[in-house]
């Protein structure tokens, strides 16, 4: 159509569609007009009044009415009315059975509404998981490599300064290092999160505080030179109470007054996945929230988490490239610190220091889950729809019969299948919108951290889940228009009881819609049953410390402005007194805890008598610890003796290896009093401890070692009690003993051992928990669907169940026939689940734990399950089968 | 039905836009126009002449608008717009050659 044409009719399609009533009036009027004329005409000649009139009438050929159909026709269903007519009908059509509706609806809704949520947060949490921040396409993580270590490391002050001066392919660089603090407000102190950042962090993430300003250029240079801080629209809210005055304020935060220079904007949470960020310092800083001292001209300390925004059109490889290049030019010109270093871009969904990286692979399974759930959802509306174009068999032959063409008839399917699967996506939204914030719920909750993890819904969720909608309108549609293909329209109009179609041909439609039904449940019960295994196989799997009976702690010592020299003396007067407590059996104080968020120091070393391979670095983590670590942990020490006070600062430097670290470096001879070089320095090995896990339960056994805290010291340990006491009266008792050494401190969060295994399982507790509801959710759907096409079947088969019982079958023997029609069809199904399985359960990938994919136990339990579900779902089937009454049937 | 089977299929319409060519007119107008015009040979029922000015409005070839006919009736007049200007040449144009191909057939001397 040109355009033309649409100017010359525009107005006359504008006025079909919204004054229809005008139109058809108009049209009358013109046609009475013709009449009169007629008429007159025809008594000018002489006719009789009837006669004339008559004639009129028959020289218009018909009647009015047919005239003005024709008309009608003729004018041409305009795209937009025929739609709003089928629409119109469509909606009728549903209310008529409004329990079908509803339950193809809920389906629907159950099936775009796990797709959307799941869309959106990925959207949310992985593509753009800083709300505020703009241009996040073009956002990238910036993190160190070292050669030898498969982890990401962090990047130095200086090299990254150096990075942001000699790239050219970035349009910002900035700096986002996650840190906390403790908030002494009043008489309680608390601790938040907020990150450390360089003075154009505002500026590159184009985020503008709504009072006060962000950093000026220059903030983040000198040694503790700019006490400012910006604070959280939240922070301000309820802490401040909204005070309009806050600019120029100050708060203590870490013990230094820092003053309030800014407001960041409501819905701005910061640039740390999973974590809403509540202050904001510039990293001039840093030596206030960090520990390890000044940092901002030590090359060595690699502590910085960054990001860079490409240029518009840069790719990720070519900014790699360019950065490489730097990197390269860093290492030759620094060799001391940074030889085997090397700066890596990682897209945002892969971020490795933030809950981007822990979340990722849960999501992308659950990509794969909620796309079978949305099948299934479908196969059962299109087997509902199935079962209800019998019904209307009639009406669709009848309105065939009178030339309404297939097409047409087509669109008025699909026209239903729309107003169905848009009603869905409705409801899908509003599931995705509801369990926006679902997934903070299955994590576990931190003490002074706010989980930030939201879905976002915006244009692109939007469009997804709109295309999703109108891949369900096709397959929705389209089930049930498979049936009108062969309706012979002669046959079907004369025999009114038997199907149009035949009967085995949408039978055997159902049965395989059942067949795949089961067949995509069953997988999605086998990838349950996989992630539950490897949940508990996880879970018990022993971390090679004690669980039970240990709590661990801290003090805020950083915070509360303690230098090394108090702290040690504080450090020893507290575990003196700790130890002193009645019931606590020992305590120790250790750098790192275990499977915590707090990474390890990692060095390269030397063996007396182990010769590296040329490409080999040896580097291997370790940990620092107080005298009684082991006792308190309950790690075995398989050789030599524990750490004692004697290992002090003073004396010789001693360390303590673990199995797998001897095995290697030692083979397996005795590596007491041998001598290991670390940072440079020979240390004597005294003593071999069992392997234990260090960074994360599913962690192969790694060589580890351990040095005393006195010789390698850190200011803020963790606080380990190994006690029989409950953890209430164990922290009472330690915050008493805290405050009579100082009153300022606080104390970090007490958490039993096994909690900390268990938060550092979180993830896999995440991953298990939702294909659970997602596999439950699908099997429900499935045994729905088998009960629908063997309740069907046991309605058609009333003639010949009524004869084989009145040939004599016993009730049992009904029964017995339902039932294993029933099973014959989820066999079919749960065989192709199973072929299929095999294949796809590799999918899990880094998500199982010790678990092959084709676990036989995973699949044995899932196909129970599915046996079990299929014969609930026969069982009403089956008696009804039962109770068919012999007599009636023949004679019906 | 009342379709005009005698009619080559789209005459009809060439035929409407010809006559609203010479002048705006209503329905009855047309009616009795292609009745004169045709001496009756294409017997043209009433009943097929309103869908045919329906389809045309619809096309955008011919516009409609009520006015004040002579006795003072009001009565819808079609006119012709720059469109249907453009179709009635082409359709007329087509016909001149149809016509003129089946006539050169049907004149052939039988050998």
């Amino acid at each position: 159509m040109t355009f033309e044409q649409w100017f010359y009719t525009l107005p006359l399609r504008l006025r079909s569609r919204f004054r229809r009533t005008q139109l058809d009036q108009e049209l009358k009027d013109e046609l009475h007009d013709h009449l009169e004329q007629q008429i007159k005409e025809n008594l000018a000649t002489g006719m009789l009044p009837e006669d004339a009139r008559y004639a009129a009438l028959r020289a218009l050929g018909g009647g009015m009415t047919q005239i003005e159909q024709r008309c009608r026709d003729a004018r041409g269903g305009s795209v937009i009315e025929n739609l709003v007519q089928d629409l119109r009908y469509g909606f009728r059509q549903l209310c008529r059975c409004p329990g079908f509706s509803s339950l193809a609806i809920l389906c629907l809704t159950l099936g775009i509404g796990a797709n959307t949520a799941v869309f959106s947060w990925i959207e949310g949490i992985l593509f753009r998981p800083y709300p505020a921040v703009v241009h996040q396409e073009r956002l990238l993580a910036l993190a160190g490599t070292a050669r030898g270590e498969t982890g990401p490391t962090g990047i130095s002050w200086p090299d990254f300064l150096d990075l942001q001066r000699s790239c050219t392919l970035c349009d910002a660089f900035f700096v986002s290092k996650i840190t906390g603090s403790t908030l002494n407000i009043g008489e309680r102190a608390e601790t938040t999160t907020g990150s450390i950042v360089s003075a154009n962090y505002f500026d590159a993430i184009g985020v503008h505080p709504v009072l006060g300003r962000g950093f000026e250029p220059g903030e983040d240079v000198g040694r503790e030179a700019h006490p400012v801080a910006v604070i959280s629209y939240q922070f301000w809210r309820n802490r401040f109470k909204s005070d309009p005055q806050i600019v120029g304020k100050t708060q203590r935060l870490n013990n230094v007054p820092h003053t309030i220079i800014g407001v960041a904007p409501e819905g701005f949470y910061g640039t740390f996945v999973g974590w809403a960020q509540h202050f904001w310092v510039p990293a001039s800083m840093e030596e206030t929230f960090e520990s390890g001292g000044y940092k901002l001209e030590d090359r060595g300390a690699r502590w910085i988490e960054a990001y860079v925004r490409l240029k518009p059109g840069v790719t990720r490889a070519q900014a790699q490239e360019e950065i490489s290049t730097i990197a390269t030019r860093l290492e030759n010109n620094y060799s001391a610190t940074n030889r085997g270093r090397g700066i890596r871009l990682w897209p945002l969904w892969q971020t490795p220091f933030n809950n981007a990286g822990t979340l990722l692979p849960t999501l992308e399974v659950m990509l794969a889950v909620v796309a079978f759930v949305l099948l299934i959802a479908c196969a059962n509306v299109g087997n509902l729809l199935l079962v209800r174009s019998f019904a209307r068999r009639r009406e669709m032959t009848v309105r065939l019969a009178i030339g309404a063409s297939r097409i047409r008839l087509l669109k008025q399917l699909l026209t239903e299948g729309l107003i169905l699967s848009t009603l869905g996506a409705a409801g899908g939204l509003l599931v995705a919108y509801w369990s926006r914030h679902a997934l903070v719920l299955l994590l576990p909750v931190r003490s002074g951290v706010a989980m930030y993890l939201a879905g976002e819904i915006d244009w692109r969720v939007m469009s997804l889940s709109a295309g999703i909608c109108l891949m369900a309108t096709l397959v929705v549609g389209l089930v049930p228009a498979f049936q009108t293909r062969n309706i012979d329209l002669a046959g079907a109009l004369k025999e009114e009881s038997s199907g149009v179609v035949g009967a085995g041909g949408t039978a055997w439609l159902r049965s395989s819609l059942v067949v795949f039904q089961v067949c995509l449940s069953f997988v999605l019960l086998v990838g349950a049953a996989l992630l539950l295994q490897s949940l508990q196989k996880i879970r018990t799997t022993s971390p090679g410390f004690s669980t039970t009976n240990v709590v661990q702690t801290g003090v805020s010592l950083i915070s509360a402005g303690y230098d090394e020299p108090r702290a040690k003396i504080f450090q020893e007067e507290l575990i003196a007194r700790v130890k002193a407590l009645p019931g606590v059996e020992s305590a120790a104080f250790a750098r790192v805890t275990p499977l915590g968020y707090k990474t390890y120091s990692s060095t390269p070393i030397a063996v007396d008598g182990y010769q590296p391979s040329l490409e080999e670095q040896p580097a291997v983590d370790y940990n620092q610890v107080s005298p009684d670590y082991f006792a308190t942990l309950g790690i075995p020490l398989l050789s030599g003796r524990e750490f004692t006070r004697a290992d002090d600062e003073n004396a010789a430097l001693v360390a303590i290896v673990n199995q797998t670290m001897a095995a290697r470096y030692w083979r397996d001879q005795d590596p007491i009093d041998r001598r290991l070089q670390v940072k440079g320095r020979w240390v004597r090995v005294i003593g071999v401890a069992a392997d234990s896990k260090y960074q994360s339960m599913r962690e192969s056994p790694t060589p580890f070692f351990y040095v005393p805290l006195l010789q390698d010291f850190a200011t803020a340990p963790a606080l380990y009690i190994r006690s029989a006491q409950p953890r209430q009266s164990i922290l009472a008792a330690l915050l008493r003993e805290v405050h009579a050494l100082d009153g300022d401190l606080a104390l970090y969060e007490m958490l039993t051992l096994q909690e900390q295994v268990d938060r550092s399982t979180s993830p896999q507790l995440v991953a298990v928990t939702l294909v659970s509801i997602l596999g439950g959710l699908a099997l429900l759907l499935a045994a729905v669907g088998l009960y629908g096409v063997m309740s069907y079947a046991v309605a058609q088969a009333n003639r010949e169940l009524g004869l084989r019982m009145a040939l004599g079958a016993g009730a049992a023997n009904l029964f017995r026939r339902v039932i294993s029609r029933g099973l014959r069809l989820t066999a079919v199904g749960v065989l192709c689940g199973a072929t299929a399985g095999l294949a796809l359960t590799r999918l899990f990938g880094t998500l199982l734990y010790n678990v092959s994919p084709n676990d036989p136990l995973a699949f044995a339990s899932a196909v129970a399950v599915m046996t079990i579900t299929s014969v609930a779902a026969c069982l009403l089937p089956a008696w009804r089968a039962t109770r068919t009454d012999p007599a009636r049937v023949l004679r019906d | 039905m009342s379709k005009p089977s005698d009619l080559v299929q789209g005459t009809l319409d060439m035929l409407i836009l010809k006559i609203l060519a010479l002048e705006p007119l209503n329905g009855w107008a047309v009616s009795q126009r292609l009745k004169q015009m045709s001496s009756d040979v294409l017997g043209v029922s009433d009943g097929s002449l309103y869908p045919a000015l329906h389809k045309l409005e619809q096309r955008g070839w011919i516009t409609a608008h009520w006015k004040l006919s002579g006795n003072n009736r009001r009565s819808k007049f079609y006119s012709l717009t720059r469109l249907g200007r453009k179709q009635l040449e082409k359709e007329a144009a087509d016909w001149n050659r149809l016509s003129a191909a089946i006539s050169g057939i049907v004149k052939l001397k039988e050998a």
